[in-house]
This record gives structure tokens, sequence and C-alpha cells, in this order.
């Protein structure tokens, strides 16, 4: 399968797990990602020019109707639900909160999976609700790749818990080998 | 590339409530439209979105169902406590420099922001002078809006945000707690007009010296944005301020141009006079 997009979700614990995914992929690594942290409402964007700082591909928080470029992370603005459009760009909204969150991992990856269809995989890193469990099933129903965070792992493991409760998983793994995965992945693509 | 099934759906049912209502959603962003009509399907024991499609036509009271729902009516007071910080320190010292002030709210919901905006110009001592115009195009909200009376639990968090945006009088001295409804004091309304105005599909609503539309846009698509950004472009006298939410810009208007920016960060611009500043 050649895939053709990433959408990650994490809450608490979460800075950490994607600092450390995101800082191990290649400056070649051309597959875009877009990530939902769970963040207060009053956070600023210092962590992602760190983690970005960290990085070999770029890293930046999403701007509203921006193109999902190849080798780029986009990350959602604290407050902002973060939405992928079919012409592959970038929405935001203000909508309601989601599994009492905004950004919400459900919002990003149901509007991915409706774009990217089979193409696409999604990622349910460490937390503590269970944002994401029905994302990801609907990329699973959309014949796209299930990865979760093994939850003895995670700092917190019921948000892995409940996306593995919810559909049928194809990865389980140690956040080590995460990036990894995105690393094979992407050399399929080639 | 062939489309999906929904896709053409969607299509076809936001043509059936333009042609039908004239409420012209056809530029929204997809992805926005998309989840909120999935959602009402879910609720609304139908199969289809052309089954929806087709109720819309024969059931008023659908259509005005699915107006709310695309209508996302999310707000807060004082919401972005630094955006009114800004608003102090450097558009009041111009607004204060004119004999009489006119606001254009458009796309404010509920209520909330304006009155935000009428706190603020009271303690600044420019309400007196100011008309505020508050437009939006869903009834219900402007209805709720003109009322002015919220949740008593919402005052708890309007009240953290006033204080981080730079209040510092008491703020329950700006409503009167009834049980659990809080209702704001009849001196911040008397200057506000409520009014019904459509974005998409009306004109410009008046000349203005300023205008706040902040997280109305970020729920059209670029083409749509431009040419609302043209309608606001028109309905600012020169040196006018146009305050966009904190995620919102000039980018697809072709337009930044015409304006300075007071602050970037704040998304906070002036228009420029003929001829430069
Ligand atoms: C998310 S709220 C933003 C409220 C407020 N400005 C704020 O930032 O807190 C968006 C508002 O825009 C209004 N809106 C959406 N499309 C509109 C249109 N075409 N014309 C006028 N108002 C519109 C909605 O009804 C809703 O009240």
């Amino acid at each position: 399968m050649i895939y053709r997009a990433i959408v990650i979700g994490a809450s608490a614990g979460g800075l950490h797990a994607i600092k450390t995914i995101v800082s191990a992929l290649p400056s070649g690594f051309r597959l875009p990602i877009a990530i939902v942290q769970h963040l207060s409402p009053l956070t600023d964007n210092y962590w992602i020019s760190m983690v970005d700082k960290l990085s070999a591909i770029a890293v930046k928080e999403a701007d509203e109707k921006e193109k999902l470029e190849a080798g780029t992370v986009y990350i959602a603005p604290a407050n902002y639900h973060l939405l992928v459009e079919r012409d592959e760009t970038l929405s935001l909204s203000i909508d309601p909160k989601v599994n009492y969150a905004r950004p919400a991992i459900d919002t990003l990856f149901e509007s991915a999976a409706d774009v990217f269809r089979q193409q696409l995989v999604g990622v349910v890193l460490t937390g503590s609700n269970s944002d994401g469990a029905l994302g990801l099933r609907r990329i699973k129903e959309c014949g796209g790749l299930a990865v979760v965070q093994e939850p003895g792992t995670a700092e917190a493991g019921y948000m892995p818990e409940a996306a593995i409760a919810a559909t049928q998983v194809d990865y389980i793994l140690p956040l080590e080998k995460i990036a990894s995965l995105f690393i094979s992945i992407h050399q399929q693509t080639l | 590339m062939t489309k999906d099934t929904t896709e053409i759906e969607i299509h076809l049912l936001l043509e059936a409530l333009y042609r039908k209502y004239g409420y012209d959603f056809r530029q929204y962003s997809e992805a926005h439209i998309r989840r909120r009509l999935m959602n009402r399907l879910a609720l609304c024991g139908l199969q289809t979105i052309s089954e929806m499609q087709s109720r819309v036509l024969h059931d008023r009271e659908f259509a005005a169902v699915l107006l709310q729902d695309l209508s996302i009516t999310v707000t807060e007071m004082f919401r972005d406590a630094e955006f009114y910080r800004a608003i102090r320190q450097s558009v009041v010292p111009i607004l204060k420099t004119y004999s009489f002030v006119k606001i254009w709210h458009a796309g404010c919901s509920t209520g909330q922001e304006a009155y935000s905006m009428a706190i603020l110009l009271q303690e600044e001592g420019l309400y007196e002078r100011t008309t505020m115009y508050a437009t939006d195009f869903n009834q219900r909200a402007l209805d709720q809006a003109r009322e002015g009376i919220y949740a008593n639990e919402q005052m708890k968090e309007y009240t953290a945000n006033y204080q981080r945006s730079g209040g510092r009088e008491a703020f329950s001295d700006y409503y009167t707690s009834n049980y659990n409804m809080a209702i704001m004091e009849a001196s911040l309304k008397k200057n506000i007009v409520w009014a019904h105005h459509n974005l998409v599909t009306d004109s410009v609503f008046a000349e203005v010296h300023m205008i706040m539309c902040r997280n109305v846009l970020i729920y059209f698509n670029s083409d749509l944005q431009s040419k609302v950004q043209h309608l606001f472009r028109d309905s600012l006298t020169h040196g006018g301020i146009l305050c966009l939410g904190s995620k919102e810009s000039l980018r697809f208007s072709g337009l930044a141009e015409e304006y300075i920016e007071l602050d970037k960060v704040q998304k906070i611009f002036k228009k420029k006079y003929p001829g430069g500043e």
C-alpha cells in the first residue's frame, strides 16, 4: 500500500512522545504529518519551535487553508480544531469541543480519513481520555493503517487502550519503534 | 478523479438550501460542512444526505435545523485576552481622535464579543460616542444577543478572561445575577444595534471606522474569504481598523497592500489613506 499522509493524536505525556517520534525522522522523509496534541487553550506555540529545532524535517503550527506539503509536520493550534480538506489544505474551526477537547483527535482523524481513504496512517499515542478511538476506527473502516502506542510503555495508557478496544489495530508499538515504522512505510512509497 | 458519492450529495444539498431559502453555504469549508451534515444525519434517522436534501426542500423546519447546524455560534467574552489588551493599547488612542465612532461586529453570534467591546469602550470613556452594529445571519443567535442573558456559570470564565485582558473593574458590575442567569447591564446595550446581515449574499452594511470579524472567515474557503475581505475594505473609512481572529489573515484577499499591520500577532490592521499611510 502507498500511504500519502500520517495523522497523530496525543494527550497527557504527548509532548515527549511527539518529540521522540518527529526528531527521529530523517530529512528526506516526505509524508506530511498532521498532529493534534491536547493542550490548555492558553498554551503558546513555543514548544512547537522547540520540536522544530530538534528535528530534521520542518515542524510548524498549522495555518488555516495551508496546503499539506511533503516532509512537513503540522500541529493544531491550541483552542482550534484541525481538519483536512479534500484539496489537501488544512482548516481550523472553533466548533464545540469534541470529547471535552479542542483540538480533538477524532475531528482531525475523521476529516483526514474522508480525504486520504486507505492511504492514511493514523497513530494514537499516550493520553488519559478516549479521544482518537472513534477517529482511528474510521481510518480503519476506510482501509487505512491503524497504529497505537503500546499502553504499558505510554506515560498514560488509557487513550491507547481505548483505541485498541475500538478497532482492529495493525501495530501496537513502543514509542521508539514508531518512527522506524514511518520510515519503512515511507520507503515503500519511493 | 472520481468523486465520492457523499461529496456529490453534499453539493446538491447545499444547492437546494441556497435555491429554496437563499442561504449560501456553497463556498464554506467542505470538511466543516461535511462534519456538521454527517452529525445531523446520524441524529435525524435518515439514511443518506440525498434523503436530507429532499427533506430540506419540503420541510421548512428541518431546513431551519440545518441552518443552526451549519452556523457555529461558539463564542466567549474577552476570548483571546491579549487581543483586547492590544485594542486598549493600539486602537483606543486612534478611536479617541474621532468625535463619533462606528463599529461593525460581523458574525457577532450570541453577542459576547460585542458586550466585551462595549465594556472596554465604557472603561476607556468612548462608549457614549460609539454606535456598534452587531450583525449575524443566525436570527436565533441575534435574538439571544439582544436579550443579553447568559448562564451564570459562564461568568466565572468570562471574569477570568476579562482580568487577563487588562480589565481592572469588578466584572460583576456589568451584569445582574438572577437565579442562574446573568443579565447584561442596560447601559452596555443602549448603543448597540443588532441586525440581520449575511456576509455571503448581502452587500456593504454601513461605512464604519472599525470592523471586528473574528472566527468567521476560517469557515469560508479562500475565494469566499477574499470576497468578504473586499466587502470589509469597501465598508471601512480611510484609517479604519480591521480586526480578524487570531488564526485569520488577509492572505487570500490580495488586499494586504491596502492595510498597515498594527499588531501582527493579534491580527489588527489599519486601512491606508489614499497614497500611503
Ligand atoms: C464561531 S462564531 C464567532 C463568534 C465571535 N465573532 C467570536 O469570535 O467569538 C461564527 C459566527 O459567524 C456567523 N456566520 C457564519 N456565516 C455567516 C454569514 N454568511 N453571514 C453572517 N454571519 C455568519 C455564525 O452564525 C456565527 O455566529
